[in-house]
């Protein structure tokens, strides 16, 4: 009987808490939706990938030769390999109808009228070419999306100079091309990225390779040494113009893949770490201070004869309450939130599905942590409020212990006495006041690291598009080209101004330590492929040494000065030790870079460019890309705009993403903790207002002290907010650094403008809410009951 | 002071009524009171709990309405009203002193003089308020540091600092004990007859009746009876 009364104590005490409970929920239900969401989503995309891996089976090994002959039983017969597939894959352009911009496409072959054993492909529609047919082709879905083409339309293909017509018959994903990114890209472009999927047969006539192949790849025994194999694959291939094997860590698609789920899973345990941490640290403070100004129902209850346990039971059921529709409406947010990052995350990553489930562990995990804040926060003020004698708990509080502020010791003699009520009511209960402070300044924070991503990748577009890359299109050519074509490319009409631009295929080394990658070589003090400093101060490209990215360089364990051993994949395959002439600060990619002049030295053999740098007078860049198109030698180009423009868009559609859905969690926890501080800040005053009330204080005037406290700890917060985000911001840059992307630690002013607003406006609304109470203070109420 | 009707009435009310409405139940809390209090008088309204005179003492301070009946203070009809209003007259006009004191613990005695000093125009020094409660040299204490009584007269020169035209005393010595009370009674008493402030205490112990000019006696709501005292007895006369 005695439980059940308390039962509906408890939940009248949910209803008349409704405003602070619906605050505290929200800051619970931001976290928890922050931390389904995040790890929804990154277990799906691990779980998908496994799986496509695994049944259209994902080669293990992949090497790359000029042309080998088809027999492939002596690399079958390496021990540990299970399967073996030769392919033709080579570089195309591809024309369409009605779109007049270079295409970069990549055939590949697949055996006539099969899809083979490894790398299969999934049909998305239609179906595969017919044996020895040599004009259909399947092509990539991501590109068909694009342009919106279907089954039964055309494209043309420039193959070996001479353009094709062929009709599109299935559409396709496939397990190598998860993430279609175009050499020299940043990031997908599928309006001119196509992958085409044409019979063996077509392309070994195409590309005069009748029983031939120039692109194995191999299956291996779970429990082989890849190392190994892949040694093994490159003596038996050393004859046919092998460039390396190597596994999957080196394949274009998986590497970005993995890359960028290994930066997903940093921000899926960072950010929902934070923002948990956040929400539950909030919750036991809101929690206790809950408790706190139940004082004196505590100790009737306890006058009764209940006993301390039972009412310890009573209030943490109330704060468990709270905290589980926290938990609830956090989990039914994040896995909708899940449902559209992870469609999102499809555009990208071009799985075939999704496996997007909410898991057991995920939501326990999330449920187990808030509610042992919750729980933490509640039996600290219990405690100490049963704690207390029932009679002396129904007395009034003895007026609390005050001293003069440190402000006044300090000669602040002239103040009113509202704004040292203020001050004193803060500095009185330093604990207090510091917990309320931290809560804001946390919700500072997390505004302030979600809006760090979007800090980073700006500056990142501007050192990469304006300070580092001055070219407006970089060409590249399918086979090396003589010096002349520099020429021919500069007397286009249009263009101002051609560098060269070399690549050479190597193995960096330094002992244990190694790095598969392509020199890139420029002329001696480039213009257009500046490389920079730390500072952003151009460094000048010189002979007789190598430029590496500082991060390669701390891969390899060198410093400016030290020696690498550079061992290059093609022509004569010399191996030279080199000393490492300066490191660079380059957020993209592990570069290597050395002057023209000196590659030729070191490789005397291949004296030829592989592409250039062009820059384009203003207002003629349609000019020059129509002709560039012309020129069957080009295998691709590479305008800088476009870049820019698919960058920017692929940031927008995904990250930003990712940003707005933080930002809004961040902006509803900071207004839900701005707001319960106000309403407990009220409610510890109301006693105080109320006499000041009496006194013949108008309610502006008493609300000022109120607005004043309310505003002095969101100010006193903002700061320490600031220096806190940049703490977490610099956790996060430090977890994402990647081979393909490594994360400035860059805040704008406007960033930290934005965080510091939103607080304040949520001051100013929670301010009002409060002025609203305010009016219905009960003066005689708040004179006659002791708190 | 023999003839009351030549002086002017500071509040005269007429029908005072006053019906709370807790849920369904209505409590009539006054039923029809009119009574005239005049300058200078040391009033004490005298009653059970429940009788009514606590929502009297705080209708005529500005701090509640009445339901029915009409309400002068010194011409001006406060039945009529706003809150601004009451807020004016509550700062221009009105001390009080309530049972538990209701100090600043944020703020020194002296402090709490001056919460109220600020906001008047023309208001008496406040250490001046606090001499004439025997507190000047506890001036710097704050509320944690004073005893019971002490908060009481701290209270009492916050009240007074403001020179109202009248005091009102809600129990002002019912959380006290007999000795401190008597104290505090003293200053009051003081207060009323050095600067002629109308004084209304209300209260359940009859013996304090005996220091005021005039009794009232409310129960039920109504006035019961109002009796003139024809000896005041000084407070340390007082004992219970």
């Amino acid at each position: 009987m005695a439980m059940r009364m308390l039962q509906v104590k408890l939940l009248r005490n949910l209803w008349q808490l409704k405003g602070q409970a619906a605050a505290i929920a929200t800051v619970v239900a931001g976290g928890v939706a922050m931390f389904i969401m995040s790890f929804t989503v990154l277990q799906a995309l691990r779980a998908t990938q496994e799986a496509f891996y695994a049944q259209y089976h994902f080669a293990d090994v992949f090497a790359d030769v000029r042309r080998a002959p088809v027999s492939l039983e002596r690399i079958a017969d390496i021990p540990g390999i299970q399967q073996v597939e030769g392919r033709i894959v080579a570089p195309v352009n591809v024309r369409l109808e009605g779109f007049n911009e270079p295409i970069t496409g990549r055939a590949v072959s697949l055996p006539d009228g099969g899809t083979g054993e490894l790398n299969q492909i999934y049909l998305s529609a239609g179906q595969l070419p017919q044996a020895f047919s040599s004009d259909q082709v399947v092509i990539s879905e991501a590109f068909a999306e694009a342009h919106k083409l279907r089954p039964g339309d055309k494209i043309s293909a420039v193959i070996r100079g001479r353009m094709q017509a062929l009709t599109i018959v299935g559409l396709a994903l496939s397990p190598e091309y998860i993430y279609q990114i175009q050499p020299g890209a940043m990031v997908p472009d599928y309006q001119r990225y196509c992958i085409l999927w044409l019979n063996h047969s077509a392309l070994e006539a195409a590309f005069d390779m009748e029983g031939a192949f120039n692109t194995l790849s191999a299956q291996v025994a779970a429990d082989t040494q890849v190392a190994d194999i892949i040694e093994r694959l490159d003596l038996q291939l050393k004859n046919w113009g092998a460039l390396g094997a190597y596994d999957r860590s080196q394949q274009t698609s998986h590497m970005f893949l993995k890359q960028e789920l290994d930066q997903l899973q940093v921000m899926a345990t960072v950010m929902p770490a934070i923002f948990l941490g956040v929400a539950a640290f909030l919750l036991n403070v809101v929690a206790a201070r809950l408790i706190r100004t139940q004082r004196d129902q505590i100790a009737i209850l306890k006058a009764f004869g209940y006993s301390n346990i039972a009412i310890g039971r009573h209030y943490l059921t109330l704060v468990l309450l709270i905290a589980l529709i926290g938990v609830v409406l956090g989990v039914a947010a994040g896995r909708e939130l899940a449902v559209g990052l992870g469609g999102l995350y499809q555009e990208y990553y071009r799985f075939p599905w999704l496996l997007l489930e909410l898991r057991l562990p995920t939501v326990a995990s999330a449920t187990a942590v808030t509610l042992a804040a919750a729980l933490l926060g509640t039996l600290k003020a219990v405690y100490s409020a049963v704690s207390i004698a029932p009679a002396e708990a129904m007395r009034p509080e003895p007026p609390a212990i005050f001293g003069r502020t440190l402000l006044e010791r300090a000669g602040f003699h002239k103040m009113h006495a509202p704004a040292r009520m203020v001050l004193r009511n803060l500095e009185r209960q330093p604990a207090k006041t510091l917990l309320s402070i931290t809560g804001i300044a946390m919700s500072v924070a997390i505004l302030i690291v979600s809006g760090f991503q979007k800090d980073a990748i700006n500056y990142m577009i501007r050192v990469q598009f304006s300070l580092a890359e001055k070219q407006s299109a970089t060409v590249q050519f399918f086979e090396t080209e003589s010096a002349r074509a520099q020429f021919e490319l500069a007397s286009l009409p249009g263009v101002d101004y051609v560098e060269p631009l070399r690549n050479a295929p190597v193995v960096l080394r330094n002992g244990q330590w190694e790095y598969r990658t392509a020199i890139r070589a420029l002329p001696e003090n480039s213009q257009l492929n500046r490389i920079l400093d730390k500072k952003l101060r151009q460094i000048p490209l010189r002979d007789g040494g190598l430029f590496l990215s500082d991060y390669l360089a701390k891969h390899l364990r060198l410093q400016v000065g030290d020696k690498v051993r550079v061992e290059f994949l093609d022509g004569a395959r010399r191996q030279l030790d080199l000393p490492i002439a300066a490191t660079i600060e380059d957020y993209v990619g592990l570069n290597a870079y050395m002057t023209i002049d000196s590659l030729s030295l070191y490789r005397p053999e291949k004296q030829a460019m592989e592409g250039a740098l062009l820059t384009i007078v203003a207002d003629q860049e349609k000019q020059v890309k129509d002709a560039l198109l012309k020129i069957p030698q080009i295998a691709g180009v590479n305008f800088r705009s476009d870049i820019m423009e698919s960058f920017r868009r692929t940031m927008d559609e995904t990250l930003l993403t990712f940003t707005f859905f933080s930002v809004l969690l961040a902006g509803s926890i900071a207004f839900a903790v701005v707001y319960n501080n106000a309403r407990i800040a009220f409610a510890e005053r109301a006693r105080e207002l109320a006499s000041l009330r009496v006194l013949g204080f108008s309610q502006a005037e008493v609300a000022r002290i109120l607005i004043g406290e309310i505003l002095m700890l969101t100010l006193a917060a903002i700061p320490f907010g600031f220096i806190l985000g940049y703490g977490f911001a610099a956790m996060i840059a430090l977890g994402l650094q990647t081979e393909i992307y490594r994360v400035p630690l860059i805040l704008s002013p406007s960033t930290f403008a934005t965080a510091a607003l939103v607080v304040v406006v949520a001051t100013v609304l929670s301010t009002f809410i409060v002025i609203k109470k305010l009016r219905g203070l009960d003066m005689l109420r708040a004179l006659k009951s002791a708190e | 002071m023999t003839d009351y009707a030549a002086e002017k009435a500071v509040f005269r009310a007429r029908g005072i009524e006053r019906v709370y409405h807790m849920g369904d139940a209505e409590i009539r809390a006054l039923r029809g009171v009119d009574l005239d209090l005049w300058a200078g008088e040391f009033v004490v309204l005298l009653g059970a709990s429940g009788s009514g005179k606590s929502t009297l003492l705080n209708i005529l301070g500005g701090l509640d309405k009445a339901t029915a009946g009409e309400l002068w203070y010194r011409g001006q009809n406060l039945t009529l009203a706003d809150d601004a209003q009451l807020t004016l007259f509550r700062r221009r006009s009105v001390g009080f002193v309530f049972q538990f004191y209701n100090l600043i613990p944020s703020l020194t005695a002296l402090e709490n003089v001056q919460i109220v000093t600020e906001i008047v125009d023309q208001p008496m020094a406040p250490l001046e308020a606090l001499r004439l409660v025997n507190l000047y040299e506890r001036r710097d204490h704050f509320p944690a540091q004073l005893s019971g009584g002490e908060q009481q007269r701290v209270a009492i020169a916050r009240a007074i600092a403001k020179n109202p035209a009248v005091l009102l005393c809600d129990e002002p010595t019912g959380a006290l004990d007999s000795k401190t009370g008597i104290l505090v009674l003293d200053v009051l008493e003081k207060i009323n007859r050095e600067l002629g402030t109308t004084t209304i205490v209300i209260t359940h112990n009859a013996t304090i009746a005996n220091m005021a000019d005039r009794v009232v006696r409310i129960g039920d709501g109504r006035i019961q009876d109002i009796q003139r005292n024809s000896h005041k007895q000084a407070p340390r006369e007082l004992s219970w």
